[in-house]
């Protein structure tokens, strides 16, 4: 794979290669070896509380999960499987209604077999952010297909 | 989403707790209802139930749940834990929660319990477990801080 991220290559990915990223609808704004920014468009049907429709935290736990995998790969340069091991958030603020949310990760450190990452969760100024969260990750977790290849095998067109 | 009171919401839990039907409780909480969250209570403790669907699944060649749904999954069964035996007079807040993923998760149905560690009267600690077929062999499991007041 080059050292360029062609976005719509890895929104493909994230459309064709894991259907739960495609449900809810993750966006893919910036890749590079610094980290990744996505984002989330307010949906009513992710709201946890029914009476001012603040996000459920956990669909915010569920993007930054997402972001801080994929800015493994950004630092890699390469895909391959990968399996979070522990992912902790601090919930800063509640997400403002009809906003989307968007995260930014970055892997800050690399060994031969954990990734430590970094992801902040904001509407639009990432210096007022939402939540914050720090994760590490197993790499080669399974012997199995990488990421990119089962997207394209699920008929992505890119 | 139906606009409701906090007053109405609130009541609304009551009513669940006296009457142990959680369904319109979960009905009216748009990401409960996403998770096709479940309640079910057997000799007086409370398991959480995560339906089974494809469209949890994050790593498709495992296939395995994504993990941010697990997250979600434990999050969720500890709120409904508090809702579920705690004296509330609002929706408790998630503080932070740190999520310790032991296995990969199978997309089938899964289930969690959660513990009170720590019940303050402004924050509630919690540690939640989950598991799929073998309650011996959990999936994931998560501390949590909740403000309760």
């Amino acid at each position: 794979m080059s050292t360029e991220f062609d976005i719509n290559q890895i929104q493909n990915i994230i459309d064709h290669g894991i259907p739960h990223c495609s449900e809810i609808g993750i966006r893919v704004h910036d890749m590079d070896a610094d980290g990744v920014v996505f984002s989330l468009p307010y949906q009513e049907r992710f709201a946890g509380n029914p009476v001012n429709g603040v996000l459920h935290g956990g669909i915010i736990t569920t993007l930054i999960d997402t972001a801080a995998g994929m800015c493994i790969y950004a630092r890699l340069r390469e895909y391959m499987p990968i399996a979070t091991l522990d992912l902790r958030i601090d919930y800063l603020k509640p997400a403002t209604p009809g906003e989307d949310v968007f995260t930014r990760a970055t892997c800050y450190r690399v060994t031969r077999q954990i990734a430590f990452t970094r992801a902040i969760a904001y509407h639009s100024d990432p210096e007022d952010p939402i939540a914050n969260s720090v994760g590490t990750f197993m790499l080669k977790s399974t012997t199995g297909k990488s990421l990119d290849e089962a997207a394209k095998e699920k008929g992505a067109t890119s | 989403m139906t606009a409701m009171s906090a007053e109405d919401f609130v009541a609304l839990i009551n009513t669940a707790k006296d009457s142990k039907d959680w369904r319109p409780v979960f009905e009216i909480i748009p990401y409960f209802t996403f998770l096709g969250l479940r309640l079910e209570e057997t000799d007086g403790k409370f398991i959480s139930v995560l339906s089974e669907d494809r469209k949890f699944i994050g790593n498709p060649t495992l296939p395995a749940l994504h993990g941010g749904v697990v997250g979600a999954f434990l999050e969720s069964a500890a709120l409904v834990h508090l809702l579920a035996t705690q004296e509330v007079t609002q929706l408790p807040k998630i503080i932070n929660i740190t999520v310790e993923y032991l296995r990969s998760g199978k997309p089938i149905e899964t289930y969690a319990e959660a513990v009170i560690t720590k019940p303050g009267r402004r924050v509630a600690n919690l540690r939640i477990e989950a598991w799929q077929k073998d309650r011996n062999k959990p999936i994931a499991a998560a501390h949590a801080n909740f403000l309760v007041s």
